[in-house]
């Protein structure tokens, strides 16, 4: 039930005194001509409508939610003391530089950390999640090459496997889509990326570990083809977990990254988060940044780069995100961050290593932080998919892996688990797993219908996406 | 899998027919049916230009957007409004439900009969 359906006429949970002070109202032609459609519900009421909202939902506070590619770890509550410091929360974006050191310093501190873990020179936090960061960063190549009279530029590469994000952004930066195969480890086809390399490339859009959860072995072969011939590369840091503190894109050769801090630095990811999807790059393209740069030399200060290619969102973009970021940077420190990247590893070899005896890998026999499995053998067999395994997955409390992703992979269930799971979860997902298998052989009826136990049973997905809605409509 | 005899096809699972000069181009089938419950469709514009190989539009389905290539190169003279408002009529009667029209045909791409589709098909399963 919408908040909306629980309103009722003059309930309300406001107990301002009465106003002392003359009223100055807008001009007559700026006033509303209706009064807004907020919801007149008690506080009572309020409360248990946003904890039963709670109760359906599924997040990491819930259960295992090994989603591929979104790394779902566990958002630390000291982040949230930090960000909840009224220091923080109590500013204006219109402040007085002096009056506001102290953020400042937050946003000063997290570019250099940042910046030593992915190993570029400058970043800003402005833009709000990953596509937006990837966005920026190709705007940032384009800046470059035209800021050089280099016009003849009009590709991006983009590897077959990577997240449908990186083609859309590219398209949306005005940039033609060129489609580079894997080859049959699952890598980027050496031979393919020389062939579609050439004087029209404006750069590669790449992650790695890729999205197959598999490093990318040749990756600085990949990223000097890339620049012989004149190209930028784009680091998509999506699966930065892995290799965090271990190996920094700026030595694979990449000029550009985005990080997302609500995968990588355990900022909240789900419902909405904010997410924040600050974008680093190399001295080169330091100049055509967005947003401020921090600086300091007795105080510090915000400076617009020369060139800066504009605004991507307004102010410093989403900073209480950023506070808590820090706030698990600092926590973890040098040697933490590293040893997060490798116990994500450690797990994801561990479930992977579980599983292959009825799932196994598509690609490669160990991975990085994620590995894809493929389903199609058991749907062939008994008609069971990856998505009845999803829905099963549902009904004991776990949130199903990333489905049908990448998409060169048949039935693809794409696990990571993380780092913040301990053993005794992975045994039981490893169990669950297991069970799904067997009834999978033996009452794929059953799973079919799954779930049964959760507050809605399976959607009309074909439907929804069909005849959507998207808006409540109110009696007027 | 239906196949019809009439139409010639391409790898990257479309139909054509020709007509006059004219290409009607759908998609096959087996692509329907891979693809499963199509949900939204981008088509091009009257007078857009199609290249052979190249993405004149896509299809959504619940678990993927898929692009539809055209065979020949030519300018487009009439889209299938249609589909626009009914995706499902691909997957209910994919050889009745064309995407595209095709006029001032310049190029074309080898193009397969029913049965080298069918051929084609089978050896992509395996």
């Amino acid at each position: 039930m919408l908040i909306f359906e629980k309103s009722r006429p003059g309930r309300g949970c406001s107990m301002l005194p009465a106003c002392d002070v003359e009223e100055t109202r807008l001009p007559q032609e700026d006033q509303r001509q209706k009064a807004l459609h907020l919801p007149e519900i008690a506080e009572g009421d309020l409360s248990r409508h946003y904890s039963e909202l709670a109760r359906k939902s599924h997040g990491v506070n819930d259960g295992f939610y090994p989603l591929g590619s979104c790394t779902m770890k566990y958002n630390p509550k000291i982040n949230e003391a930090a960000a909840a410091l009224p220091g923080f929360t109590g500013i204006h974006p219109l402040q007085p530089e002096h009056t506001v050191q102290g953020c400042l310093e937050v946003l000063d501190k997290a570019e250099k950390y940042l910046c030593a873990i992915t190993g570029m020179d400058r970043m800003v936090f402005q833009p709000a999640a990953g596509a937006h960061g990837e966005f920026t960063g190709l705007l940032l190549i384009r800046a470059y090459h035209e800021s050089r009279g280099d016009t003849r530029r009009t590709k991006i590469l983009v590897p077959d496997s990577a997240h449908g994000t990186n083609p859309a952004s590219a398209v949306m930066a005005g940039y033609k889509v060129v489609s580079v195969p894997s080859d049959a480890d699952g890598c980027v086809d050496l031979e393919k990326l020389k062939e579609a390399a050439d004087e029209e490339t404006a750069g590669i859009m790449l992650t790695n570990p890729n999205t197959l959860g598999i490093f990318e072995k040749h990756i600085l072969e990949i990223t000097e083809i890339i620049h012989e011939c004149g190209g930028l590369c784009y680091y998509d840091g999506a699966n930065l977990n892995a290799v965090m503190g271990t190996v920094r894109p700026g030595d694979m050769g990449f000029d550009v990254v985005h990080l997302n801090l609500h995968k990588t630095f355990s900022t909240p990811h789900g419902g909405g988060g904010p997410g924040s999807g600050p974008v680093g790059c190399k001295e080169l393209l330091a100049e055509f940044l967005p947003s401020v740069l921090v600086e300091k030399d007795e105080h510090y200060y915000m400076k617009k780069p020369e060139h800066s290619i504009g605004e991507m969102k307004s102010f410093y973009g989403n900073f209480l995100v950023v506070v808590r970021a820090l706030s698990y940077l600092m926590t973890l420190g040098k040697e933490g961050i590293p040893e997060a990247g490798r116990n994500a590893v450690l797990n994801a070899n561990y479930m992977m290593n579980g599983l292959k005896d009825i799932f196994p890998a598509a690609y490669g026999k160990s991975c990085m932080h994620e590995f894809v499995i493929s389903l199609a053998d058991l749907k062939k067999k008994t008609g069971i998919s990856a998505m009845d395994i999803a829905k099963g997955l549902l009904d004991n409390g776990i949130h199903p892996p990333t489905m049908y992703f990448p998409l060169i992979v048949d039935e693809a269930l794409m696990i990571e688990p993380t780092e913040t799971e301990s053993r005794e979860t992975l045994d039981e997902a490893l169990e669950v797993f297991h069970n799904l298998y067997r009834q999978a052989l033996e009452y794929p009826d059953q799973l079919h219908r799954a779930p049964v136990t959760t507050p809605v049973t399976r959607l009309d997905e074909v439907e929804a996406a069909r005849h959507p809605v998207l808006r409540w409509h109110f009696d007027e | 899998m239906e196949i019809r005899e009439e139409l010639k096809y391409v790898k990257s699972h479309e139909w054509v027919k020709e007509e006059d000069g004219v290409a009607v181009i759908g998609l096959t089938d087996y692509a329907q049916s891979e693809l499963g419950d199509l949900v939204f469709v981008n088509l091009p514009e009257e007078g857009d230009e199609v290249k052979v190989g190249e993405a004149f539009g896509d299809v959504e389905s619940v678990k993927a957007v898929s692009d539809v290539y055209s065979p020949v190169s030519g300018v487009v003279c009439e889209i299938n409004e249609r589909l626009l408002d009914e995706p499902e009529y691909i997957n209910e009667a994919p050889y009745d439900a064309w995407f595209i029209k095709v006029k001032d045909i310049t190029e074309k791409e080898e193009l397969l009969s029913g049965a080298e589709y069918e051929a084609f098909v089978e050896s992509e399963k395996e």
